[in-house]
């Protein structure tokens, strides 16, 4: 490793943790933002000529602390005040700690508030957490610099003039509180993992930083309420598995029945799989266990044949119950299709009719059952709607190919 | 902390209420400031009188502008305001979440700009 990647590496790695430990001591979100980078550039530039410190954290830790009251001292000056400064004043060298108290659950709350805008709540967890730049979050999401710039530091500033709590929210708000933390890294992930456009090495590393953060998340919270992280965790690691698969030499999605499995990462299955055990053991379900019980299935599948149809569909109709949406309808019902035969699966997507019109997987999955049941003029309709509605070219492709089929059949059958 | 807790409602809505309901709900908000009377929170409430007594007034060019009517016709009104004494945006958005007639309209938080 070259000293400059090395100082990268000590940033990503250290920058969550020390700027949660110093919001705790300092009390001030924006403050230890700023100090802490006066702490990074310093050490920019000392690492380079002295090398990276033994503990590079603890020293980063000891030099913002520093800024933190040269910053507070100007601003007292300033304003031609004495400024207390109470246990920070004391000693004018702080002490190099070696044990940083890991507080970034507190930071991950604070950031994944509900009364910020989502948008800032993922952008602030990313900048804050994954220690990424303003830079970097605004390729991430594409946009403009300066409107990164100035959505974080609009969330930064109602953090503060809202009082937006600085800890982990108590038992009667957690679950709810939770539910929106886990929202945010699941969104990061797929960010990344589904993200129509961007390049493929931000997207990469936007997957990574959310399994980073499901792991930080599922490694500080209380066991007995970890089950949905765990099991959002276990999601995250067997979606991945598939990350090489699931694109083909010019990028495009190549879908799950023709993945390449001997492309699958078999060690983040096991792993996938294990963390999902924990999770199950826990006994109490939600629907991230659910969704990576499905995915888990899918991975255990050496081929497609093979895959545990039943199971899944009896999955799906767990998920249904939990957490109901058109998605899950239509992923069930294509299930149920695969599990006990076309005309179960068909009957459960005729009864969303109205309710899934402008999402094209549905009319997809009515095309094929359509079709599976010799009904081709009706599939062809189906065919040619999902077609008017998909932007995704392997997709476009398949169906295109299906809609010829039915026509060239029907065509043929008239003669 | 200093929150003000304006709260909004669509007045049209509020004659359909019968006169049970209505009863609850003077009863409900009666309940409520007692309760935040207790924990020590409410420093200041009132309602406001109905929007069609309001009057708007601008100042242009020097030139008074009075209006009959309120600032902006919207669907919700401003109908009331209390204002509490939080130690942060969690108990704030508690209590919010806590007024009578959150089920009808809503209630928006703010912190006062002096914290006085």
């Amino acid at each position: 490793m070259t000293g400059a990647t090395q100082i990268e590496t000590t940033f990503r790695e250290e920058h969550g943790r020390i700027l949660a430990a110093l919001i705790s001591q300092l009390g001030d979100f924006a403050l230890a933002e700023d100090a802490l980078q006066d702490a990074l550039v310093n050490a920019l530039e000392r690492w380079e000529v002295d090398g990276v410190p033994r503990n590079p954290g603890a020293w980063l830790m000891a030099v913002a602390k520093r800024r933190a009251i040269d910053r507070l001292r100007r601003a007292a000056l300033q304003e031609r005040r004495a400024v207390i400064l109470d246990p920070l004043d004391t000693q004018d060298e702080p002490e190099m700690d070696d044990t940083i108290p890991d507080d970034r659950l507190k930071l991950m709350f604070t950031c994944c508030h509900p009364a910020l805008a989502l948008e800032a709540q993922v952008a602030l967890t990313l900048h804050t957490l994954g220690g990424l730049s303003t830079q970097e979050v605004a390729r991430a999401f594409l946009v403009p610099v300066p409107t990164m710039a100035q959505r974080l530091a609009r969330a930064r500033s109602k953090i503060r003039e809202a009082g937006i709590p600085y800890r982990v929210p108590p038992a009667e708000l957690l679950p709810e509180r939770l539910d929106a933390l886990l929202a945010v890294i699941y969104l990061i992930f797929n960010e990344g993992y589904v993200a129509s456009s961007g390049d493929t090495l931000t997207r990469r590393e936007l997957c990574a930083e959310a399994i980073r953060l499901g792991r930080v998340l599922v490694a500080l919270l209380p066991e007995l309420q970890s089950a949905e992280a765990r099991g959002l965790l276990a999601l995250m690691l067997l979606h991945d598995s598939r990350r090489e698969a699931r694109l083909d030499a010019t990028g495009e999605i190549v879908l799950l029945d023709q993945q390449d499995r001997t492309c699958w990462d078999q060690a983040k299955i096991r792993e996938g799989t294990a963390v999902l055990d924990e999770a199950l053991a826990l006994n109490d379900p939600g629907p991230y266990q659910v969704q990576a019980a499905i995915s888990a299935l899918h991975a255990e599948a050496l081929t497609p044949e093979a895959t545990d149809w039943r199971q899944i569909a009896a999955l799906y109709d767990t998920l249904a119950k939990m957490a109901p949406s058109v998605v899950v309808e239509v992923n069930r019902a294509v299930a149920t299709a695969m599990a006990f035969g076309a005309p179960a699966g068909l009957q459960m997507l005729l009864r969303l009719e109205g309710q899934a019109d402008g999402y094209y997987p549905y009319h997809a999955a009515c095309a094929d059952l359509l079709r599976r049941t010799d009904q081709r003029e009706p599939a062809a309709h189906a065919y040619q709607r999902a077609l008017d509605l998909c932007g995704n070219v392997a997709e476009r492709a398949y169906l295109q190919r299906r809609l010829d089929e039915m026509l060239n059949l029907e065509g043929y059958k008239k003669q | 902390m200093k929150y003000m807790l304006l709260m909004y409602s669509n007045e049209a809505e509020m004659p359909k209420l019968t006169p049970d309901e209505l009863k609850d709900l003077q009863q409900d908000w009666y309940t409520y400031m007692k309760e935040a009377e207790a924990a020590g929170v409410l420093v200041d409430n009132n309602g406001l009188s109905h929007v069609a007594t309001a009057t708007t007034v601008r100042v242009r060019n020097g030139k008074t502008l009075t209006t009959d009517g309120p600032f902006a016709e919207t669907h919700e009104q401003l109908a009331g305001f209390s204002i509490f004494n939080c130690k942060d945006l969690d108990e704030a958005i508690g209590w919010a979440a806590r007024v009578p007639t959150a089920k009808y309209g809503s209630i928006e938080i703010r912190t006062l700009y002096l914290q006085k």
